[in-house]
């Protein structure tokens, strides 16, 4: 059988959605980052709102977002997306607003601004990926960093007398009034992916109800920043991150 | 005749924003500033012109809701005092990088450190040397009077969208506190949503067919690509020193001592001109009203019939050199300025004035 008898629309079981660019990303193999982009770009294209999406990009692996997904980007200081996400909703309530954003950039130089910006309420979508360690710098620890994890600044392992705890900023999020729902996802199977992408979808939804802010957690993988390959990197994730960081809705209202 | 209102300066930059048709404003409380913010709660603007208003948790968040809103296009701004200046230069940085309109107003107060809250001219070289990172410069103006104030954030506005580059009002504590008589413009509505998308083509409207999406980023990692956004950013600045230049002169036509000062210091020093001419000098005074782009070349202009000039600032010498750079050492350029929050009197800067002609 020629190929071309089989290339038919008839035949097609998945297209890539036109929303994520053909642009080749610079993520490593088995990073969680190209996965959640994709179902961005996917939750954008069917509830059809290209033409009225924002996102901010933060610093940090992903801040190169701009050049996947299709719509208008803001790029943000360290930190600071959900302030630039405040005004920009405010200014633009016909826009669905959201920040996408790793552990580095929110969880510890922004924990200000995302925690304002929760506690106002803010009607806008924030996109976390939890992966435990500052990935574009070299494997730094992060606020999220797991007691015992060897990183470039950890490199006995996180000890808390030294380091502190692992900060579990979204269930500090989930305690506060602005917030309306918040859950922590994964993306290391497919029901995982297709679970995540409701969760991303419901949030997206709840920015026009002017119910609150919705936080979505990705638990996810550097498996270049844990020095193993993508496989082992989502069993050390399952072993490792899951009993510290449970999956699930914290709040959904 | 136009409505004529006894404000503080402080609360004339609320009614220029209202008025002018701004967007949003995003702050944080601090001393001698607070009373913007104030007047905008109390105007309620939200109501009237659809203005945003905004306490943000930190002066920090308030220059990046700043940057968030302008990306959209918007007319917005923020205001603070100089060490919350401090916390946005970060962000100022990255407006700049990013090339986004906006106005931000510093009402000066005494540092270093928390210093004092009363005022002062010490946050020049933060105004237009710089403050954050980066090759970048602001457009500066500082106004002398609550009038000033008012106008000038409109004026702001325009420049800033004109270039694509954020403004900073550069007052001090003297001009946010005085109350003065404000003649209140207009009020221009704000822009609709498609004047935007027209007037702002780079602004984030949302990705429609008609065009390719737009990215508000200061990021290159290519450094030829930066070096050319580098490039760019100072051909933009030539244009801004070649077209927006202000001052004033006062007695200036057969000076041959010349004061120049800015804001506050500027009524003073007008003052003392006209104590110094009775007692027989001739003096004039030039105010530069943008301190970036510097008016060099009208300080240039007057050097041949000067004896000598001298600086008044509230500082320990910052302007003064801008002055000094004019000048290149044709006549002597002499300074007197108070620290620290203190405010010099006539009686003060006329007797700096003839102790330095005659040493």
């Amino acid at each position: 059988m020629d190929i071309k008898d089989i290339i038919k629309p008839e035949n097609k079981v998945y297209a890539k959605t036109p929303i994520l660019t053909d642009a080749v990303m610079h993520y490593c193999p088995g990073c969680t980052h190209g996965v959640v982009h994709k179902l961005i770009a996917e939750v954008i294209e069917e509830m059809g709102i290209q033409d009225k999406a924002i996102g901010i990009s933060p610093v940090g692996c992903a801040v190169l977002a701009y050049n996947y997904i299709d719509i208008d980007w803001e790029q943000s200081a360290h930190g600071r997306a959900p302030a630039l996400a405040t005004a920009t909703k405010r200014l633009n309530p016909d826009k669905y607003v959201f920040t996408y954003q790793g552990d580095g950039d929110l969880a510890s130089i922004g924990t200000a601004e995302v925690m304002h910006a929760c506690n106002r309420g803010e009607n806008i979508v924030i996109i976390f990926i939890n992966n435990a360690i500052y990935g574009m710098t070299g494997g730094q620890m992060a606020p999220t960093t797991l007691l015992g994890q060897v990183t470039a600044t950890t490199p006995y392992g996180r000890d808390a007398k030294l380091n502190g705890y692992p900060m579990k900023i979204t269930e500090l999020l989930a305690q506060l009034e602005g917030t309306c729902y918040v859950t922590r996802q994964s993306a290391h199977n497919p029901a995982a992916v297709r679970k995540a992408k409701k969760a991303i979808r419901k949030a997206f939804e709840n920015s026009m109800m002017e119910k609150g802010t919705s936080f979505v957690e990705i638990v996810g993988t550097c498996n270049s920043g844990w020095k193993l390959t993508p496989v082992k990197a989502n069993k050390w994730m399952e072993e490792n991150m899951f009993p510290f960081y449970p999956l699930g809705d914290m709040k959904d209202r | 005749m136009a409505e004529k209102i006894l404000m503080k300066g402080n609360e004339a930059i609320a009614h220029g924003a209202i008025r002018c048709g701004a967007d949003g404003y995003f702050g944080y409380p601090i001393t001698p500033q607070s009373e913007v913010m104030e007047t905008l709660m109390e105007e309620k603007p939200w109501e009237t012109t659809g203005m945003v208003v905004l306490q943000a948790e930190s002066e920090t968040s308030s220059i990046n809701m700043v940057y968030g809103g302008a990306s959209t296009g918007k007319k917005v701004m923020t205001s603070s005092s100089s060490l919350g200046i401090s916390l946005m230069a970060e962000g100022l940085s990255y407006l700049a990088g990013a090339e986004l309109p906006c106005v931000v107003v510093n009402v000066m107060r005494g540092g270093p450190g928390l210093g004092t809250i009363q005022p002062s001219q010490a946050d020049y070289f933060q105004a237009v040397k710089g403050g954050g990172h980066g090759d970048y410069k602001m457009i500066v103006l500082a106004p002398a009077s609550a009038q000033d104030m008012y106008d000038f954030v409109g004026k702001g506005f325009d420049l800033a969208f004109k270039y694509r580059n954020p403004v900073m009002i550069l007052s001090d504590g003297v001009i946010g506190q005085m109350m003065e008589k404000v003649e209140l413009g207009e009020m221009k509505p704000r822009r609709t949503s498609e004047e935007v998308a027209q007037q702002c083509p780079w602004a984030l409207t949302g990705k429609h067919s008609g065009r390719n999406r737009n990215i508000i980023t200061s990021l290159a990692l290519d450094p030829n690509v930066q070096e050319k956004t580098n490039q760019r950013l100072q051909a933009k600045y030539a244009e801004i020193e070649k077209n927006e230049v202000i001052c004033q002169t006062y007695r200036t036509e057969d000076a041959e001592h010349l004061f120049v000062a800015y804001g506050s210091m500027s009524r003073i020093c007008e003052a003392v001109v006209d104590q110094a001419r009775e007692a027989g000098y001739k003096v004039g005074l030039l105010r530069p009203v943008t301190l970036y782009p510097y008016p060099t070349a009208n300080i240039q202009a007057l050097v041949p019939q000067l004896k000598s000039i001298m600086a008044v600032e509230m500082s320990a010498g910052q302007m003064v050199e801008d002055v000094r750079l004019a000048v290149e050492g044709k006549v002597p350029v002499n300074f007197y300025g108070r620290m620290g929050g203190m405010i010099p009197s006539p009686d003060d800067i006329f007797e700096a004035f003839v102790k330095s002609i005659n040493k």
